[in-house]
């Protein structure tokens, strides 16, 4: 046990020690850091994302506001930085409620097999062929749109995969010897499930997890580009483009600068996803 | 042998269709209950807040809302099966009709996404295998990284921007120029219209709308095609059978093409296929942009009037399409790899 335990923790270890090793996934790590730090830190020091100021409306970046101004004279920086909260908090929130519901879904179909495995499955297939972004529009305009709204509907269409991926690990893990061991042992199923399939399941479901606080990101940023998610004057990334879309030309900043941060964040979680996929699992490369 | 084995791929193509119809009876049902048990008010949505409480009752029971809800499904499947998706309570047209008329649109712009993500991912994926890290692979890579996580609405703006309003290289938002002609509408797709209609202006033209929001839509696309290609080439180009080809003294490019193109095409399919999916996507935000009358814009403005029967109608239409496309690359995996049988 302790021996196990031991491994476990040395093969974290050299996990991360391997992952810091790996240029793209550091390149993804210090991004993710700086944009979990200007989350964190820039709002309290920065003004009022929400504050109007008609006098300086479309400033170009200056010492008073480094990112510049929008159409109505708000802080651009501030208004990133305080989107950020939003957007990494809804990828984080997006990611972990589909992971629970695909990890049920999945290990209940790994496990029980037969008629509940095919149930499941053709649940997960109808689910898999929904067209995502239609049916978060519906739901966030029946809910009403709000950010909360967009993170339901988002889940609901990002799920599937991790049942896929679960079901496809539990398959494959559940003969061999240490499940049967654990099984001989009088170990009873939820505890399989959770003490020995679940933790060997860990790299696979780490990787997509990656890639998926990014997808959720761009799609929830894609819905409140056409209106369906948070709504003005929340600083939500894809909202401020929307708004300032218009001013492309006068003031490319006010847009452009939403839209790297989404697309600073996504590449982010992308490299990370990389570079993990690289360490856990070199053929999936 | 080949007989049987044709027989038992036909069995299985009819499987797969039987999992199709029931997948998509799912997806019916899925997309009804998720539309019904929410707090909304299609009627109100479509006639407005000033209407009055009798004109929400005389909409709710014209358009059957009034009944109880296991009612309303099986009124519409009953429909469905007839082959009628019910009428839109913002357009008060059929569905059907609505859909044939803004499918073509969307179709248009998906198949030339496609070309120019094949185009682009495809020769970008193999100059990348082929020179491995190397400048041509870190470049490759750059572009394949940045393009899987750029908003496909920025990009949409800022190409607008460039190149038709700085440049005037290419025209702006619309299927063709506000004073051409649209040729008579036989297919929908204004390009194959127009050559029907032996108009090579509207063609050019047509042609020329479709290359920015095309082109702007295939990024995506061709960034994973770009990543697929890469992957699936290097996993390929190790294995022995190549080293093999070389030692023989094979040429170069008929060991790329002959060998490890075609052992790598089995990844590439199934992007390509699942790209399918993520294309409807961009299509509601980049039709947005281009103004384009596809399948996007009218599901977003269904949405927005939660006219539900018509947001039924499109999930019911992209879940059809996804379904269909998977088949066809599940198929063709047999043409490409003669490993892969279904027999």
């Amino acid at each position: 046990m302790l021996a196990s335990a031991r491994t476990l923790f040395t093969d974290r270890r050299s996990t991360l020690r391997r992952l810091l090793r790996n240029p793209g996934a550091v390149v993804g790590l210090v991004l993710l850091s700086l944009l979990l730090l200007a989350a964190l830190l820039l709002p309290p020091l920065l003004g009022s994302p929400l504050e109007q100021n008609l006098g300086v409306r479309l400033s170009p970046p200056s010492a008073a506001h480094l990112l510049g101004t929008d159409q109505l004279g708000r802080d651009v920086l501030s208004r990133v930085a305080n989107g950020a909260r939003l957007s990494l908090g809804l990828g984080f929130t997006v990611m972990l409620t589909s992971l629970v519901i695909g990890l049920v879904v999945g290990l209940l179909a790994g496990l029980l097999g037969g008629w509940w495995d095919e149930a499941l499955m053709r649940l997960t297939d109808i689910f898999l062929a929904f067209p995502g972004l239609i049916l978060a529009m519906a739901i966030s305009a029946a809910l009403g749109p709000s950010l909360l709204n967009v993170m339901i509907a988002v889940a609901l269409v990002s799920w599937p995969t991790y049942a896929r991926l679960i079901r496809a690990q539990v398959l494959s893990l559940r003969e061999r010897e240490f499940i049967d061991a654990a099984r001989a042992l009088g170990a009873a199923q939820g505890r399989v499930a959770l003490r020995h399939l679940l933790p060997n399941s860990v790299a696979p479901l780490l990787v997509q997890a990656s890639f998926d606080v990014g997808s959720a990101i761009l799609t929830a940023a894609g819905l409140g580009f056409i209106g369906f998610g948070a709504q003005p004057p929340t600083p939500e990334w894809g909202a401020m483009v929307s708004e300032t879309r218009n001013y492309i030309s006068q003031a490319p900043w006010a847009s452009s600068t939403p839209a790297l941060a989404i697309l600073a964040t996504v590449l982010a979680f992308n490299l990370i996803g990389d570079g993990l996929r690289d360490v856990l699992d070199p053929r999936g490369r | 042998m080949v007989e049987g084995g044709g027989q038992l791929l036909l069995i299985y193509i009819l499987r797969r269709l039987a999992l199709m119809v029931f997948v998509l009876w799912g997806v019916t049902l899925a997309a009804f209950v998720i539309s019904h048990v929410v707090p909304a008010d299609p009627a109100a949505a479509a006639l407005g807040n000033n209407a009055r409480e009798e004109q929400l009752q005389d909409f709710r029971v014209k358009n059957g809302l009034d009944k109880p809800q296991v009612v309303q499904y099986a009124v519409y499947m009953g429909k469905l099966f007839h082959g009628d998706l019910g009428v839109s309570l913002r357009t008060q047209a059929p569905i059907a009709a609505d859909l044939r008329q803004f499918f073509p649109a969307t179709l248009e712009l998906t198949l030339v996404a496609v070309v120019f993500a094949v185009l682009i991912g495809l020769p970008l994926g193999l100059i990348a295998a082929l020179r491995h890290n190397r400048a041509p692979d870190l470049l490759a890579r750059i572009f394949a990284l940045v393009g899987g996580a750029t908003p496909v609405y920025w990009l949409a703006i800022l190409a607008l921007n460039v190149f038709h309003e700085r440049l005037g290289w290419l025209p702006g938002p619309g299927r063709i120029d506000a004073y051409s002609l649209a040729p008579p509408v036989r297919t929908g797709l204004v390009t194959v219209d127009a050559l029907l209609a032996h108009d090579p202006e509207v063609f050019v033209d047509a042609l020329r709308h479709l290359v920015l929001p095309g082109l702007v839509l295939g990024a995506f696309s061709a960034a994973l095609l770009t990543r697929m290609t890469r992957s699936a080439m290097l996993e390929v180009l190790g294995q022995d059978y190549i080293r093999t080809a070389r030692a023989k003294g094979l040429p170069g490019g008929r060991v790329v093409w002959k060998h490890a193109l075609r052992n790598a095409s089995l990844p590439i399919l199934t992007v390509l296929g699942s790209l399918f999916g993520s294309l409807l996507t961009g299509a509601v935000l980049t039709e947005t942009i281009f103004s384009w009358p596809g399948i996007g814009g009218y599901a977003t403005s269904s949405a927005v009037s939660l006219d539900f029967p018509a947001v039924m109608g499109v999930t019911l239409v992209a879940g059809l399409a996804y379904s269909l496309v998977n088949l066809l690359v599940d198929l063709l995996y047999v043409g490409f790899d003669p490993r892969v049988s279904y027999a």
